[in-house]
C-alpha cells in the first residue's frame, strides 16, 4: 500500500510507453492483412534503406564529434568568465532555445540560400559563396546548431562541480596544465560526455526536419523513410519495422554507451 | 593573451548562435513576403498576426497543452517519486531504469508508437490526444529532477514537524514540499519547455486542423512561411528574455534559479 | 517509519484523486467529437488556405450555418482521419485518385443533386474527365479546382518559346537552376511522362528507366520543392522549374519574366473535389456548402483569392477577358491532349512507387 503514489506513474508508463511500443512491434510485425512476417524488419537491409541508414548513421556522427569539439573548449572557457558564475553567460547560451527550433533552422535556409545573407557577404568581401545550401554540410551545420547546447550544458554542469581544490592539489603536486586537462579534468567530465553525446546523437541519427528544412528534397535520411512510410506511402507497417529495428539499435548503443558513465552521474540534472 | 583568445571563441560561438535568431527579428520588420528581399521597414506582420485566427488558435493550442500537461506530469512525477522510494533497490532500479526508455527514444518512435496506439483504441486524434502524449514524454523529465533532491531529504525535518504537533497533511505541505521545491519548479519549468518546443510528437499525435506553433510553422515550411510567424516568434523570444532578465536580477544568487538553466535543455 | 506512513495515506488519497482525473480527461477525449450531432454547422476538411475566407463568412450569414473549417497539407495526410475516423466530417476536399479509393473503399456517399442544382454551372468537359478516371457515374463528387503541371521559366535566362518539352530540364545548360517538385508520384511523372510512358505505369521497366533518368538529373538540380518552388522562381534563385499553372498569375504579378509552358509530351492534370463522407452528421448542410461553392459569384471569390482555374462556366463569364482567355490558365484540348489524371494504383501500386522513389532519394 505504501506504494500507492507510484501507481498513477506506472500506469501511465504501460499506457503512454508500453502499449504504444508494443504496437510498433505488432506494426512491424505483420503486413497489411494482419498477417505474421519478418519482410519487414529484413527491409532494413534493402540498399535503399541500408544507404539512408549509413547516411544517418554518418552524418550524426560526425555532427556528435563536431559538437564535442567546440563543447569541451566551450565549457572550459565557460567556467573560467566570471560572468559564468553569475549565470549569464549560460542564460545567453540558453536564451536561442526559446525561438521554436523549426524556424532557427528555417532561418539558416534564408542564411545560406543562393541570394540569401551569405551570399551577398560574400560578394561583399569578394569571396567566393559557398554552395552548402542543400548538401550534407548544410544538414551537419543545421544538428550542429541545433543540438550544440544539449552538449555544452551537461559538460559545463560537471565541469562546474569539480572542486578547485583537487585542481589546485595537482599543480601544487607538480602537474603542468596539460597533465592537469587530461589527467583531472577530462576524466571527471566523462558523465558529462557521455549524456552530451547521447542527447546530440539520438536526435541528430533520428532527424527528419533538418533535412527537409536544409537538404533541398536531395538529402535522404531514416528519419525521412520513416515518416514518408507512415504519410504519403502508408505502408505502416513497413515503417514500423524500420523504427523498431532503429530503436532496438539506439537502446543498443546507449546501454554500451552508459556503461562508460560508471558512475551514473551524468546528466543535466 | 589567452584571456583574448579565449574572449574571441566565445565571441564566434554566440554569433553562430544569435546569427538566425537575428536573421528571423529582422525580417518580421520586413514589409515583403518573401524571405529573401528587403523591401523596407513595416510593422505589418504584427499587425496582420492580430487577426490570423489559426495562428492565434496555434498560441493558444501551444500554451494550453504546455501548462495542463506540465500541471499533470509534475504532480504525477512528484508522487512516483516518492511512491519509487518506497519499493526495494531492485525495484527502484527498475522503475528508474524504465523511466528512461522514453529518454532515450527517438522523438519520431515515441510519436509514431503513440499514435498507433490511439487510433487502436478509437480515440479521436485532437487536442486531448496531443495533452496525453505530453503529459507521457514529459513525467520522465520531472521525475529526473525531484528525485535526486527527495532523495538528500530524508525524513528528519518532516518527522520533526510531526513531533511539533503538525498533522501529516500541513507537514507534507509546509516542510517536504518548500524542501523539494526547487527540484519541482526546474521539473516543471522543463516540462512547460519541452511541450512549448516539441514538433514531432506532436505531429504526429495531433488530429486534423489542431494546431500548435510547431506544426503551424512547419505546414508553412513547404509553402513558404508567412513573417507573420516570424512576428509571433519575435515576441514570444522578447517576453521570455524579459521575464528571464526580471527573474534573474531578483534572484541571480539563488541557486534554483541557476539550476533551472542548467536543466532547460532538450528539445 | 510509522511517520512516513502517515505521509503516504496522504499521498495514497492524492493519487486516488489523480487517477479520477486522469479517467475523466480520457473520457473526456475519447467523447469530443461525438457529441457535436445535434448542431446547425458544418464540418469541412480541406486544403490548407484553400478557400477564400470572406467565403466562408458569407456562407454563415446567408444560411446560418456555423462552419467549422479543418485543414491537411495533402492528400495522403487526410485518408487516414477519414478511413479511421479520426475525425468525423462532413464534407472533404480530395483530389481525383483519392476520390477514386475513398469511393472503393465505401468511404463517400452519393450527393443528392437535387439539392445541389449549381452543379449546372461546373463545364461539362470536367465532369467528363471524372467520370473516365474516378467518378464513373458522376455522383460522389463535384468538381472544385483543376490545373496542370508545366515548366515555369525566367525569360531572361532562357530564350522565351525554347522550353517545350520535359527534356529541358535535363538540359546541362541550366546546371544548379533547375527546380522539380518533391513528392512521388509528381516528381515520378516527369521522369515517366519524358519518356513517352503513362504517369500511372506499373510496369517495372518503365519505372526503372523514369528512376534512372530522375538520377541523372539529380546533379542538375538546385532543389527539390512543392509549393514554394513559385518563389524561388519569383526570387530569381532558380531559372526554371515544375508547377502547377494556378501559380502563374501570382508569380507573374510579381515577377514580369515568367512564362509557362506545358511540355509537349503531356502532363499531369488534377481536379480536386467536394464529396461527403459516408459517417458525415449534416448531409443536409454538406450540400447546402457544395451547393454555395458552385454558384458562379461565390467560384469567382475564389478564382480571386486562389487564382487556379476554376471549372465553374458562370465564374468564368465573370472574369475580365484577359483572365477568361489566359492560355495558362484555361489550357486549349490540344494541348491537353496527352495529359493524364492521377489514378490509384492499391496498396501494391503504392508500394511500388514507395520502393522506386527510394531508390533515387537514397541514390547520391
Amino acid at each position: 500500500m505504501k506504494k500507492l503514489p507510484a501507481v498513477p506513474y506506472i500506469v501511465w508508463m504501460i499506457a503512454g510507453t508500453f502499449i504504444p511500443l508494443l504496437m510498433i512491434v505488432y506494426y512491424g510485425f505483420t503486413d497489411r492483412t494482419g498477417a505474421f512476417t519478418t519482410a519487414n524488419i529484413l527491409a532494413v537491409f534493402q540498399p535503399v534503406h541500408m544507404k539512408a541508414l549509413g547516411l544517418s548513421l554518418g552524418l550524426s556522427v560526425v555532427s556528435t564529434v563536431i559538437c564535442l569539439a567546440l563543447s569541451i573548449p566551450l565549457a572550459l572557457v565557460l567556467k573560467h568568465s566570471t560572468m559564468g558564475r553569475e549565470g549569464l553567460i549560460v542564460f545567453i547560451f540558453l536564451l536561442p532555445m526559446w525561438m521554436n527550433f523549426l524556424l532557427r533552422t528555417m532561418a539558416w535556409q534564408v542564411i545560406l540560400e543562393k541570394g540569401g545573407i551569405m551570399y551577398h557577404l560574400a560578394h561583399m568581401l569578394h569571396l567566393p559563396f559557398p554552395p552548402i545550401i542543400n548538401t550534407t554540410g548544410a544538414i551537419v551545420l543545421g544538428m550542429v546548431y541545433d543540438f550544440l547546447p544539449f552538449m555544452v550544458l551537461p559538460i559545463y554542469n560537471v565541469l562546474e562541480k569539480i572542486d578547485p581544490n583537487i585542481i589546485e592539489a595537482a599543480y601544487d603536486l607538480g602537474a603542468g596544465e596539460s597533465t592537469v586537462l587530461r589527467k583531472i579534468i577530462l576524466p571527471m567530465c566523462v558523465p558529462g560526455i557521455v549524456s552530451g553525446i547521447t542527447m546530440v546523437f539520438v536526435p541528430s541519427l533520428t532527424t527528419f526536419v533538418i533535412s527537409n528544412i536544409l537538404g533541398g528534397g536531395k538529402i535522404y535520411l531514416i528519419g525521412n523513410i520513416i515518416e514518408q512510410e507512415f504519410t504519403t506511402s502508408a505502408n505502416w507497417n513497413l515503417g514500423s519495422g524500420i523504427s523498431l529495428v532503429m530503436m532496438v539499435f539506439i537502446l543498443l548503443s546507449m546501454a554500451a554507451l552508459m556503461k562508460l558513465d560508471k558512475n551514473g552521474e551524468g546528466g543535466m540534472m | 593573451m589567452r584571456k583574448a583568445i579565449r574572449g574571441i571563441y566565445l565571441i564566434i560561438i554566440l554569433l553562430f548562435l544569435y546569427l538566425p535568431i537575428v536573421t528571423l527579428i529582422v525580417l518580421s520588420f520586413n514589409e515583403s513576403k518573401s524571405m529573401f528581399a528587403w523591401r523596407g521597414f513595416s510593422l505589418r506582420w504584427y499587425k496582420e498576426m492580430f487577426n490570423d485566427t489559426t495562428m492565434l488558435s496555434a498560441v493558444w493550442n501551444t500554451f494550453s497543452i504546455a501548462m495542463v500537461s506540465a500541471l499533470l506530469a509534475t504532480v504525477i512525477g512528484v508522487l512516483a517519486c516518492v511512491g519509487i522510494l518506497q519499493f526495494g533497490k531492485k525495484g527502484q532500479a527498475f522503475l528508474l531504469g524504465i523511466n528512461n526508455i522514453p529518454l532515450l527514444n527517438a522523438d519520431i518512435v515515441t510519436g509514431i508508437s503513440l499514435m498507433l496506439a490511439f487510433i487502436a483504441f478509437g480515440f479521436y486524434l485532437n487536442w486531448g490526444t496531443v495533452l496525453l502524449a505530453h503529459i507521457t514524454f514529459s513525467i520522465p523529465y520531472v521525475i529526473l529532477s525531484v528525485m535526486p533532491k527527495l532523495k538528500q531529504l530524508g525524513v528528519s525535518n518532516y518527522e520533526a514537524a510531526l513531533d511539533l504537533g503538525a498533522s501529516p497533511l500541513t507537514a507534507f505541505w509546509k516542510v517536504v514540499i518548500p524542501d523539494i521545491r526547487p527540484g519541482i519548479v526546474s521539473g516543471f519549468l522543463l516540462a512547460f519547455t519541452m511541450s512549448v518546443d516539441d514538433f514531432v510528437v506532436t505531429h504526429f499525435t495531433r488530429g486534423a486542423g489542431i494546431n500548435t506553433i510547431s506544426t503551424l510553422i512547419y505546414s508553412q515550411v513547404k509553402v513558404g512561411i508567412r513573417p507573420t510567424l516570424f512576428a509571433l516568434s519575435t515576441i514570444i523570444f522578447v517576453v521570455v528574455m524579459a521575464v528571464l532578465v526580471i527573474a534573474n536580477r531578483g534572484s541571480s544568487r539563488q541557486s534554483s534559479r541557476n539550476d533551472f538553466f542548467l536543466e532547460t535543455p532538450q528539445s | 517509519m510509522k511517520l512516513q506512513e502517515k505521509n503516504l495515506k496522504l499521498m495514497r488519497r492524492t493519487a486516488a484523486v489523480l487517477l479520477i482525473l486522469i479517467l475523466s480527461a480520457l473520457t473526456a477525449v475519447t467523447l469530443t467529437g461525438c457529441g457535436e450531432k445535434n448542431k446547425n454547422e458544418v464540418l469541412v476538411y480541406s486544403y490548407g488556405d484553400y478557400i477564400n475566407p470572406a467565403v466562408v463568412k458569407q456562407f454563415q450569414k446567408e444560411t446560418g450555418i456555423k462552419v467549422v473549417l479543418d485543414t491537411y497539407d495533402t492528400n495522403e495526410e487526410m485518408y487516414p482521419v477519414i478511413k479511421n475516423r479520426a475525425g468525423v466530417y462532413d464534407v472533404v476536399c480530395p483530389s481525383d485518385y483519392m476520390v477514386e479509393r475513398m469511393r472503393k473503399e465505401g468511404l463517400l456517399q452519393k450527393i443528392n443533386f437535387k439539392k445541389v442544382p449549381n452543379i449546372k454551372y461546373i463545364g461539362k468537359q470536367y465532369l467528363k474527365i471524372a467520370a473516365e478516371n474516378y467518378d464513373p457515374t458522376n455522383s460522389y463528387s463535384v468538381p472544385y479546382q483543376w490545373g496542370v503541371a508545366g515548366i515555369l521559366y525566367n525569360t531572361k535566362k532562357i530564350k522565351a518559346g525554347s522550353i517545350t518539352s520535359w527534356n529541358d530540364l535535363w538540359n546541362k545548360k541550366y546546371k544548379g537552376s533547375i527546380l522539380m517538385q518533391d513528392s512521388v508520384r509528381d516528381t515520378m511523372m516527369v521522369g515517366l511522362k519524358k519518356n513517352g510512358y503513362s504517369l500511372n505505369s506499373t510496369n517495372k521497366k518503365q519505372l526503372q528507366k523514369a528512376v534512372n533518368d530522375l538520377v541523372a538529373q539529380r546533379p542538375l538540380v538546385y532543389k527539390y520543392v512543392n509549393d514554394s518552388a513559385r518563389d524561388l522562381l519569383v526570387g530569381n534563385s532558380a531559372d526554371l522549374g515544375v508547377v502547377w499553372n494556378g501559380e502563374v498569375l501570382y508569380s507573374q504579378k510579381l515577377n514580369k519574366n515568367l512564362k509557362f509552358c506545358v511540355p509537349k509530351e503531356g502532363s499531369e492534370l488534377f481536379i480536386d473535389n467536394w464529396v461527403i463522407p459516408k459517417n458525415a452528421f449534416h448531409k443536409s448542410n454538406a450540400e447546402k456548402w457544395i451547393n454555395f461553392m458552385c454558384r458562379p459569384d461565390i467560384a469567382y471569390k475564389n478564382f480571386e483569392y486562389l487564382t487556379y482555374s476554376t471549372p465553374n462556366t458562370g465564374a468564368r463569364k465573370m472574369m475580365a477577358a484577359k483572365y477568361r482567355n489566359d492560355p495558362d490558365l484555361f489550357l486549349s484540348d490540344k494541348q491537353l491532349e496527352n495529359s493524364e489524371v492521377l489514378r490509384d494504383l492499391g496498396p501494391e501500386g503504392d508500394d511500388l512507387y514507395s520502393y522506386y522513389w527510394k531508390m533515387f532519394k537514397s541514390s547520391n
